[in-house]
């Protein structure tokens, strides 16, 4: 069957149709499945190919769920990581391109403190193009395999209610959830305390809640993201403390949401300041699962830009 | 010695000084204005005697077929890179992309390496712009050394050098009492403080306009009360120092009604809008393109009609090109690490006559924000088509659709906005104290 993902690059949710992503989620359903088995055969998809992770960013799980994915199709996988000065990072950015250009990969994972960086360096490079992260702005493989969990489980999206917690305002995966979500027509809330919710979160397709029992309120899915540390120091929330007693995830919380409601974390986990200990290992998280569903995921998006090389020489 | 006389006949006189509005003609003599009246000699050389004015033999006699004749442009804001980034543009440059562009005389911005903060610097300024320049250059000069926002210049010294008015550019004074100071001693000299208003700590690290579409693009926002709250501030220390206050750039409704309120109590506080923010909004900025990077960052389309309707009743007395030269290394980055700024020398005109065309704003309101009233706020003589007046003018085809094209860009920079957009309304000719500096047919 002729795959109808036509697309170059994979820099965001926001360019995706509801079918794009459909199409991502079958095939990463199937490797999944494919995954799973003791004895399976390395694709060769990818063979010959070049894929480079370039991560101006420190990542473990992303990065390594990328090598994998890329390892399983065959390909030739190379890490970058760029320790970028906090004053010349641009630069870096763009004599990294050139560099690169020249090396010719044929795939390229990009993660970088700055939003747009990675659509800077789609525009500046010929290879194909995965945002792994691109500042606060989108980490698209992440929604995507949170909600290849989710469908695993409840079997289908729309229709659910999802609960996304936590520092919304500097989070990219919420960013990319709340675009995914609402194309899959699922009923999305943000919960955070106010210092955390993006001016305008209203007009993103959202219920927006400061208080987080009213948010739980039945839902389907509760998705957490991570506080980073740094928001600590300045005045986005005054204490660990305060924020656990009225932003962490507890039983007592947890309760509030449908009996089989599910828990999802990006990681890594900051155990007792956004989520208790028993709830992250408890029945109700799928938190391992997801890491499971991202090298599923991952394979699914490099096969479906890879199929289109062919057609791509021929255009040079 | 002075170029022919010329004589401009069948134009359509555009006068915002004396509020006319009439087809006519105009006599240039010794690089300034002769005569000027809405008689029409015919045509062609016979004209021997016009309104009592004898037109000399030898006069250049020029059919305008009705294209608009007007002051030429002033334009309070621009940065030019001299000295200190010449790669990004030089006087010269500038001064060529301005009469191009149907601007005649450019304020220039004291950010420069070195700052323009001293007597010497002016006086450099003045002398580079008379061998390089082919427009008038006015030197607006810094409010504080280096512009560090602590000890105050020689206002005095640097107004006998030639200096026009005090401006710390791209800054924001942050202490009160220091911007209080300024104000009082600038009176001294009758003096005009211009002023950039941005809270630092409120703008924090924001790169443009907060609301939905920053949120969507995962950028960080300065709202809009960044500039409010500056602009409040200043208002009531200039009502309580009594002195000449201009607020450079208003971006939004919020700064327009403070201004709007202020204005009925006082005529001593002025503003001026950038013509970015008069024909762009914040969705221009599309997928994180820097071009459309500026401060303050381009606002909602309401804020844009707002102020489009401040213009149009006077509120906002000066529109500005705010031409910002950068160059490709402080451009090509991610969006929060590029510069601030866009060119806008050569589209001011242009760009502004969109306004007219739309019919926001009347083509007599918009010459006078473009020439007549930065004239007077600078104390110039230009400006207006008055007996004796500096014949400092533009010729425009007020319909003339072109394109303006990257290859074109005289500009040493070419961080436009506008790269191949459609503009209605071509300047034909720049004359600067008679000499023509720019011609297009």
């Amino acid at each position: 069957m002729k795959s109808v993902f036509s697309h170059r690059h994979l820099l965001g949710i926001d360019a995706l149709s509801s079918s794009d992503i459909n199409i991502i989620l079958d095939l990463a359903g199937k490797i999944a499945e494919a995954n799973s088995e003791k004895k399976r055969n390395k694709k060769k998809i990818l063979q010959g190919q070049t894929q480079i992770n370039l991560f101006f960013e420190p990542s473990t799980r992303t990065q390594a769920s990328f090598e994998l994915a890329g390892k399983r199709l065959g390909a030739d996988v190379m890490n970058m990581s760029v320790v970028t000065s906090s004053i010349k990072k641009g630069e870096t950015l763009l004599d990294t391109a050139v560099t690169l250009n020249a090396m010719r990969p044929e795939l390229l994972i990009v993660r970088h403190p700055e939003a747009g960086s990675v659509h800077l360096l789609a525009q500046r490079i010929d290879c194909r193009v995965i945002n792994a992260g691109d500042g606060s702005h989108e980490h698209p493989t992440q929604a995507l395999l949170d909600a290849l969990t989710i469908r695993r489980h409840k079997g289908c999206i729309a229709g659910l209610t999802v609960t996304i917690c936590g520092d919304i305002m500097h989070s990219r995966v919420a960013r990319s959830n709340i675009l995914l979500l609402n194309k899959l027509n699922a009923n999305v809330r943000v919960v955070a305390p106010a210092t955390l919710l993006p001016p305008g979160a209203e007009r993103l397709g959202v219920e927006v809640y400061t208080n987080m029992c009213a948010g739980l309120k039945g839902a389907d899915i509760i998705m957490i993201t991570r506080l980073q540390h740094e928001r600590m120091k300045t005045s986005f929330v005054s204490s660990q403390r305060e924020y656990f007693h009225y932003y962490g995830l507890d039983r007592e919380k947890l309760e509030l949401a449908k009996p089989d409601a599910l828990v999802l974390h990006p990681g890594p986990i900051n155990r007792g300041i956004e989520i208790d200990s028993d709830i992250a290992d408890g029945p109700q998280s799928v938190i391992g699962e997801q890491v499971e569903m991202g090298v599923a995921v991952r394979m699914a998006v490099l096969e479906l830009l890879a199929a289109n090389f062919p057609e791509e020489t021929q255009d040079a | 010695m002075h170029d022919r006389p010329l004589f401009f006949t069948n134009a359509r006189l555009i006068d915002p000084s004396r509020h006319m509005d009439t087809l006519g003609s105009l006599l240039i003599e010794n690089g300034s204005i002769k005569a000027s009246s809405n008689a029409l000699p015919p045509l062609p050389e016979n004209a021997k005697n016009w309104e009592n004015s004898e037109i000399p033999e030898n006069s250049e006699i020029v059919d305008c077929k009705g294209m608009v004749l007007s002051p030429g442009i002033v334009d309070m804001r621009v940065f030019i890179g001299e000295p200190g980034a010449e790669h990004r543009e030089t006087l010269a440059s500038a001064s060529q992309a301005a009469a191009a562009g149907g601007v005649t005389t450019i304020a220039c911005m004291p950010d420069t390496e070195p700052v323009i903060d001293d007597v010497a610097l002016v006086d450099f300024l003045l002398r580079r712009a008379r061998d390089t320049a082919v427009v008038n250059i006015c030197p607006t000069a810094a409010i504080t050394r280096g512009l560090n926002g602590e000890k105050m210049t020689e206002f005095g010294l640097m107004l006998e050098a030639g200096a026009v008015s005090f401006t710390d550019g791209r800054r924001s004074i942050t202490n009160t009492q220091i911007m209080r100071q300024a104000l009082i001693y600038a009176r001294n000299f009758g003096a005009l403080i211009q002023h950039h208003c941005e809270d630092h700590y409120l703008a924090h690290k924001g790169t443009m306009n907060e609301g939905e579409i920053a949120t969507r693009l995962g950028l960080s926002g300065i709202p809009r009360e960044a500039e409010s709250i500056i602009l409040a501030r200043d208002t009531n220390l200039a009502l309580l120092t009594g002195s000449r206050y201009h607020a450079a750039q208003i971006s939004h409704a919020l700064s327009l009604e403070l201004i709007r309120r202020t204005k009925k109590e006082t005529d001593m506080i002025t503003c001026g809008v950038s013509i970015n923010h008069l024909t762009l909004n914040e969705l221009d900025i599309g997928p994180y393109r820097t071009f459309f990077k500026i401060s303050p960052p381009l606002r909602t389309e309401e804020d844009r009609c707002s102020v489009v309707a401040g213009v149009a009743d006077g509120t906002i007395d000066v529109i500005v090109s705010s031409h910002d030269p950068q160059h490709v290394e402080t451009k090509r980055l991610p969006f929060s690490e590029a510069a601030n700024g866009t060119i806008g020398l050569e589209t001011l005109l242009a760009a502004a006559l969109r306004l007219v065309h739309n019919g926001d704003v009347s083509l007599l309101r918009i010459m006078h924000a473009l020439s007549t009233r930065p004239a007077e706020l600078l104390g110039l003589r230009c400006g207006t088509l008055q007996v004796g007046a500096p014949a400092d003018l533009i010729l425009f085809d007020l319909y003339e659709p072109w394109i303006f094209r990257k290859t074109e860009i005289i500009s040493h920079s070419k961080n436009t906005p506008h790269e191949n957009k459609q503009f209605q309304g071509r300047v034909k000719r720049t004359l600067v104290a008679g000499k023509t500096v720019y011609a297009h047919f």
